[in-house]
């Protein structure tokens, strides 16, 4: 154990906790601007019943998005001065753009948000959301183009053993950023809507129960019952999310497609690793799980062309020694090789979840049908499975990147700090494990309080509404 | 290019140090300006929607360094690697326990307190810590450029919340602001002094005149003066690390290419007075005075 291995040990886990909260920020913020434009176009009471509830939990969740991102821009010039110094010229510009467009859009108009309820127009305000959830969608844009930079640079030069940037259109537009890009967002998406509709399947379980009732067909019919406002207000969130998800998760299919015949193009070896391919092989196989293989099918995903060769590990290893010397330049075979399982699988449960939903709940109106309680409890149950898949593509995305930091310019064991000893990083990683550990349990267990709690205001009574409605009319 | 390049940098640094300036010296005076729950949250709810905005200015200077000087920004962070480790976790608690307060229990808000006092404590002390590190090398230095920049953060923050308030919190701030002001003289006017240049001398004598103006009841003159302090001593900082920003290294050395930095150019041009602009909008929206009622009263996100 060397001081590298702790600073890679240190990078990934400050990372992916990272990536915790971040993919739900993207994705919920965007969900409640959503409730906040219904509640301002239609007026309805329960929208913005909605638009508290999940704001204060998109709150609770930003926090951690933010203060574990400073951690990120730092570790960089931190753990691996080499690094920056090599990439600086190229992969800062990025950096310095997401802050300077996204953060500040972001960070400044949330906290308009958050204190303008009454301070702004309401249609202000509701602005206010929208330039900071496009301020989040931005920054997320800034910083996968970075990132597709380190494994296919394009638009530089090395000029005395530094990149040097001669484009900055093409690092903004390289094809890799612009497959990863939707690809992360609308995943993005569908960790949120997996979100929603286990907070959404949670509180129709507990209306039902605490109206003390088995659901039964007159109680949906009757507009009067509290159960069925109740409950109707989180089937309109329900059904957001599983529209949400649905779409996202489609994007996140085909986006999918495309990157992995980018990968074929440029990062061969990701892809020999990530089906554990040995050699090259025309008209490749795949197989889902071990034992079961669909011959041809990975020639046919990764080219479009049932007969296409793909490289194996070891053909490319021995290529790659030619080229740069002796070496083992593979990653860890079977941690890419389980992610990319993982993420399939688990990515599309989710969405064959939110179709299915999309199909239980489907009608309007009086021909609107309820939520099943066996799909709400199947919502909550599914929570982690989003999570894992977006996790589970990091891990895939960026350590079947190694054994380079900037592919095919610069290995991860040259770019560490030389100067941070051993003990210093062990003694940083320590703090930010228990930090992090705490935090975590403080986020899980604020998070599910409200979620118990439910919203701060009662369900809003048809009655309420109409008033209230009808106010404006009166006076104006 | 170089140059100009290090100046933005500066004036990023300066935005930051004058704006969150104040965010710490409100988050670590918090406790004790404040008399029960109430006339805490009127404290905090001064900074309140605009401390995460100002941390921005941080992230964009620490972003432009490292696209305009790589070699500065990695031999900066990894140079003080356990300071920088310290700063990020302060900033960390702190800002979780800022967005997170509203929303625990009654009985877990004194933890949550606890991490913002320390949170604020901690990088305002460490920031000066650091550069005074960098500029004199000596332990001694070191310390005293803490006390500095905590100091000052301390003063700009109880300035800014007699400024920001009403009742009985604003008149505690106001004295709070002068007494610390005069106790830390000698701590100021020697560390300027030791920075030598006309800026410092400056910042010395808009620091008395901001004691005094605060001791005088008028706030705002105060609050100008205090800001100015820091961003003269912010000034005289960036004065004495050019061109060498660390020992042995210089600016020309540690700058990216003419290419990338005409095009950060372009983009900052473009893209900081929307910035500034809209986030002195913010200003002007909770330009009004809080009383404790009130922010009891009023509707928020939380």
């Amino acid at each position: 154990m060397d001081a590298l291995d702790l600073a890679r040990w240190q990078f990934g886990i400050t990372t992916v906790y990272h990536f915790l909260f971040v993919p739900l920020t993207i994705g919920l913020g965007v969900f409640v601007a959503g409730l906040q434009t219904a509640w301002y176009r239609t007026g309805k009471e329960h929208y913005l019943t909605l638009t508290k509830f999940f704001g204060k939990l998109f709150l609770i969740n930003f926090a951690m998005g933010v203060v574990t991102g400073i951690v990120q821009e730092f570790q960089f010039g931190m753990n691996w001065s080499e690094y920056s110094i090599f990439v600086g010229d190229v992969f800062g510009a990025p950096l310095a753009l997401e802050a300077l467009l996204a953060f500040f859009l972001e960070s400044t108009f949330l906290g308009l948000w958050i204190f303008g309820w009454d301070k702004l127009p309401k249609k202000l305000h509701l602005a206010t959301i929208w330039a900071a959830v496009i301020g989040s969608n931005l920054s997320a844009y800034f910083i996968l183009a970075a990132n597709a930079w380190m494994k296919h640079p394009v638009g530089y030069e090395v000029v005395d053993g530094r990149a040097r940037m001669t484009d900055l259109w093409a690092v903004l537009t390289n094809s890799t950023a612009l497959a990863q890009v939707p690809h992360v967002v609308a995943g993005s998406f569908v960790v949120a809507g997996g979100f929603v509709l286990a907070v959404a399947g949670y509180r129709i379980l507990r209306e039902r129960n605490v109206t003390g009732l088995l659901p039964r067909k007159k109680d949906f019919l009757d507009t009067t019952t509290p159960m069925r406002r109740g409950v109707d207000m989180w089937r309109a969130a329900l059904r957001g999310a599983l529209v949400m998800t649905a779409i996202a998760g489609a994007i996140v299919a085909i986006t999918g497609d495309m990157s992995g015949q980018l990968l074929h193009e440029q990062q061969p070896m990701k892809l020999a690793a990530a089906e554990g391919l040995r050699h090259d092989t025309a008209g490749a196989a795949f197989s889902p799980v071990p034992g079961i293989e669909v011959p041809n099918l990975l020639s046919l995903l990764s080219a479009h062309d049932p007969n296409a060769v793909v490289q194996g590990i070891d053909d490319i290893n021995q290529r790659l020694v030619t080229q740069f010397g002796p070496g083992d330049y593979t990653p860890n075979l079977p941690v890419v090789y389980l992610s990319f399982r993982v993420m399939i699988v688990f990515g599309l449960a989710t969405v064959g979840l939110a179709f299915l939903g999309l199909f239980l709940t489907r009608g309007r109106g009086r021909k609107a049908r309820p939520v099943p309680s066996w799909f709400a409890r199947l919502c909550v149950l599914a929570l982690p499975l989003p999570i894992a898949a977006i996790i589970s593509g990091w891990l895939l995305s960026e350590i079947g990147r190694q054994p380079w930091t900037v592919q095919g310019e610069l290995l991860t064991a040259a770019s560490v700090s030389p100067g941070v000893s051993l003990a210093e990083v062990a003694i940083s990683l320590a703090l930010f494990t228990v930090v992090y550990g705490v935090l975590t349990v403080a986020e899980i267990v604020l998070l599910v309080r409200h979620v118990k709690a439910g919203p701060d205001e009662p369900v809003p009574a048809v009655v309420e509404t109409e008033t209230e409605r009808r106010v404006p009319t009166l006076m104006y | 290019m170089t140059t100009f390049w290090f100046i933005v940098i500066a004036f990023l640094w300066t935005g930051y140090f004058v704006l969150e300036g104040f965010d710490f010296g409100v988050g670590a005076l918090m406790p004790l300006l404040a008399r029960g729950e109430a006339e805490r949250r009127q404290v905090l709810r001064t900074i309140g929607p605009v401390w995460d905005g100002n941390e921005v200015w941080l992230i964009t200077a620490i972003g432009a360094m490292f696209a305009a000087f790589p070699a500065w920004y990695a031999g900066f962070l990894s140079g003080f690697y356990l300071a920088a480790v310290m700063v990020v976790l302060g900033l960390i608690v702190r800002g979780v326990g800022l967005e997170w307060r509203g929303k625990v229990r009654a009985k877990e808000v004194p933890l949550v307190d606890a991490a913002i006092v320390t949170g604020s404590v901690l990088p305002a002390f460490l920031w000066g810590a650091i550069f005074g590190n960098v500029l004199f090398g000596s332990a001694f230095a070191t310390v005293m450029g803490g006390l500095l920049s905590l100091g000052l953060a301390l003063v700009h923050g109880a300035v800014f919340v007699a400024l920001k308030t009403r009742g009985p919190v604003r008149s505690r701030a106001r004295e709070m602001g002068w007494v610390l002001g005069v106790i830390l003289v000698p701590v100021v006017a020697f560390a300027l002094w030791r920075m030598g240049a006309w800026p410092a001398y400056g910042a010395m004598a808009t620091y008395a005149a901001g004691v005094a103006l605060l001791w005088a009841g008028r706030e705002a003159w105060a609050f100008a003066c205090t800001a100015v302090t820091i961003a003269l001593t912010t000034a005289s900082l960036f004065l004495a690390l050019y061109p060498e920003p660390l020992p042995g290294l210089t600016v020309e050395s540690a700058a990216s290419a003419p290419y990338t930095l005409t095009v950060l150019t372009w983009i900052g041009v473009l893209a900081l007075p929307g910035v500034i602009a809209y986030q002195a909008w913010t200003y002007w929206v909770f330009r009004k005075r809080l009383t404790a009622p009130e922010v009891l009263l009023e509707s928020r996100s939380a």
